[in-house]
């Protein structure tokens, strides 16, 4: 005689399981999925014969190469950058720390093309900045270092925020605990602090990068938009649609979609590994229940 | 190591969380810094850390002055109530760390930092977990690895701050009962700060009983529970009964009572407070002297009875603690009229409410410098 089931053993004790979730799937489907889908229908349409030679021609490579570059170079220096930034706001008080505190906000808020034509003015061969490097042949603007620049500058904010409640969160107490046991100040942050705000820094360069890839307002003033040299990848894809290059449009975009697919799957697997010890690991061997056991005999 | 504190001063915005303390820390021993939130024990214990630095006053270790080291370069363990595991380390790397962190020159190699951790971590009784992170631990053995994290570096001194307030009542008390003995066997000088009485006076070959940043009294169990200094030292131990009391000579006059009660130590005449202890109250012999009191109510919790009770004479409320089993226990019932005697009792002249003084010959000459200039 089986023991008497209870009747939906998984039902959850919270209501409105099935309401949310079928809420959640339809925003998902409409607002990400179906539109990402449509990228990879069109382009499929193509066939790999009409989709290579669009790929594989210089100017599109070069496009997706500038992008990419940029955006993980740009997201690297704000890495760095964004920490430091981020210690000094939490870990220092000094005069006028709100009103930076609300600067680190601007890229946020600014529309992209007034960024792109500050940053233009500033580091064109005649700008205040441009006036100094040109000499030293450092071409900034209308180059792929201005770019970087650009991208640096909307990518800031991602890292600073991510990585500063974490580090504000981080108990005061573990440092003095390395200090204790004798580590100097840079063995506690480096072995202590640094590992506790990886995670978030991670998360900051994740978004910081993604911001890049995706931005176009305010580096297509900077760039100069040279083909083959400093024309991105966003750019390049309006170029075509203006051309009513339809198929090309859509094979870049989705070049573009499985790229960052790509790398944001291993910037999110890196952050699972730092993150292993917070997971629970199995120290003994599950055993077999000893009911199911004795069902089988 | 011996440790000595002279004339430590630190205030924190204007707030004084210690005034003048002095105190010898004796080599291998136990010591309980005891007090109220706020009395300054933990700050105490900060400044002999290196977590904080002193105003001013000397902290020796043996014959050298810590007081301007900071906490890298001062060989202290120091356990946090509150753990302060290395969450991304395993249990071994978390036990390794100090000896990781050491100079090359000093540092043990890795085979030999293994194996050190390994027989910490069976020192404190959980060998077989080098290999867990500190989430997958109870709090128990979170403090367990904490501890062994802290003996690593073979500490000068090892400072616990409230190592077991955050821990359940049993499992606190086991890991009592196991660092008294851990102490016994390794011998490490070590400080203790708390504010559970039971706990000071357990755990402790000395107690330091903490007031608003001064030290109220220093000496053994024994001489700080039979012997307080202060009424705060007597109130913080255990419960009180404060009677109005008058003095004369070596006489107490208790209201209440028909005759005079003798003391040994010699106090000021005039307004006195009486302390007795509600344990240190039994019935008095029938025909002898006493206090004559209404008990209004009896409770019992576990093995004790508890009766409250108000003074005949002037309605002063009186609490009783009795054992269960005690012979007198049956008589206490509501409405009963007893007569009481007190086994022991402490008088403080009325100015000692406001400051300590000292009733007995200072068995800690520094704590009676540091009173005396309390006062003065």
């Amino acid at each position: 005689m089986p023991p008497t089931k209870h009747p939906s053993p998984s039902r959850s004790p919270i209501p409105g399981f099935g309401l949310t979730l079928g809420y959640t799937m339809i925003y998902l489907s409409l607002i990400v999925l179906v539109p990402l889908a449509g990228v990879f229908v069109k382009a499929a349409g193509l066939g790999l014969d009409g989709l290579w030679p669009i790929l594989g021609s210089p100017r599109v490579l070069s496009a997706l190469k500038l992008s990419f570059g940029t955006a993980l170079i740009a997201a690297a220096i704000n890495l760095v950058f964004g920490m430091l930034v981020a210690w000094v706001f939490v870990r220092y008080e000094f005069p006028g720390k709100r009103l930076f505190d609300a600067t680190i906000d601007l890229p946020f808020a600014l529309p992209t093309a007034v960024a792109g034509i500050a940053l233009t003015a500033l580091y064109a061969g005649n700008g205040w900045v441009g006036q100094f490097l040109e000499p030293l042949g450092i071409k900034v603007a209308f180059a792929p270092l201005g770019i970087v620049v650009a991208l640096t500058f909307i990518g800031l904010p991602f890292v600073v925020r991510t990585v500063e409640p974490v580090l504000r969160d981080a108990e005061k107490e573990l440092e003095e605990a390395a200090a204790s046991l004798g580590a100097t100040r840079w063995q506690t942050v480096r072995r202590v602090v640094f590992p506790a705000i990886l995670p978030a820094l991670l998360t900051g360069f994740a978004l910081a990068f993604a911001r890049g890839v995706g931005e176009y307002g305010s580096v297509i003033f900077i760039a100069g938009n040279l083909p083959h040299v400093s024309e991105i990848a966003p750019l390049l894809i309006v170029i075509k649609l203006e051309e009513y290059g339809y198929a090309g449009a859509t094979a870049v975009a989705a070049a573009m979609l499985v790229i960052s697919f790509a790398l944001l799957l291993v910037i999110n697997a890196l952050q699972a590994w730092t993150n292993r010890y917070r997971t629970q690991r199995h120290v003994e061997p599950a055993l077999p229940h000893p009911v199911l056991q004795g069902a089988g005999a | 190591m011996d440790i000595r504190i002279r004339h430590i001063h630190k205030s924190f915005g204007g707030f004084p969380a210690l005034v003048d303390v002095n105190l010898d820390i004796r080599s291998g021993e136990l010591i309980a810094l005891l007090g109220p939130s706020g009395s300054g024990k933990t700050t105490l214990l900060r400044v002999i850390a290196g977590l904080e630095f002193p105003d001013y006053g000397e902290i020796l270790f043996g014959a050298e002055n810590m007081a301007r080291k900071p906490v890298h370069e001062r060989r202290v363990g120091f356990v946090f109530q509150h753990y302060a595991l290395f969450k991304h380390m395993s249990v071994l790397d978390n036990i390794a760390f100090g000896l990781r962190v050491r100079p090359r020159s000093w540092r043990p190699g890795e085979a030999q930092i293994r194996r050190k951790a390994v027989e910490l971590l069976d020192l404190v009784q959980l060998g077989g977990l080098e290999r867990r992170y500190p989430h997958q631990l109870s709090g128990g053995q979170k403090q367990r690895v904490a501890l062994a994290r802290a003996l690593a570096i073979e500490p000068r001194v090892l400072l616990l701050d409230e190592p077991f307030g955050a821990l359940d009542a049993k499992v606190r008390k086991d890991l009592r009962r196991w660092l008294r003995e851990l102490h016994e066997r390794t011998g490490y000088t070590t400080v203790f700060v708390t504010h559970d009485q039971e706990e000071a006076l357990e755990l402790a070959d000395r107690v330091v009983i903490m007031n608003r940043g001064c030290l109220e009294q220093v000496g053994t169990v024994d001489e700080v529970y039979e012997h307080p200094r202060t009424p705060f030292v007597f109130d913080f131990l255990g419960g009180t009964n404060v009677l109005d009391a008058e003095m004369h000579g070596r006489k107490v006059f208790l209201r209440g009572a028909e005759q005079p009660l003798v003391t040994d130590v010699i106090h000021p005449d005039g307004p006195a407070d009486l302390y007795v202890r509600p344990g240190d109250l039994r019935l008095a012999d029938p025909g002898s002297p006493g206090i004559d009191v209404h008990v209004t109510a009896v409770q019992r919790t576990g093995p004790i009875v508890r009766a409250s009770a108000k003074l005949l004479a002037n309605g002063t409320g009186i609490s009783i603690e009795l054992p269960h089993l005690h012979h007198d226990a049956a008589r206490f019932h509501a409405g009963a009229t007893l007569r009481l005697k007190m086994m022991q009792f402490c008088v403080y002249p009325r100015a000692a409410s406001v400051h300590a003084h000292p009733i007995t010959d200072a068995p800690e000459p520094t704590a009676a410098q540091s009173q005396e200039r309390t006062r003065a």
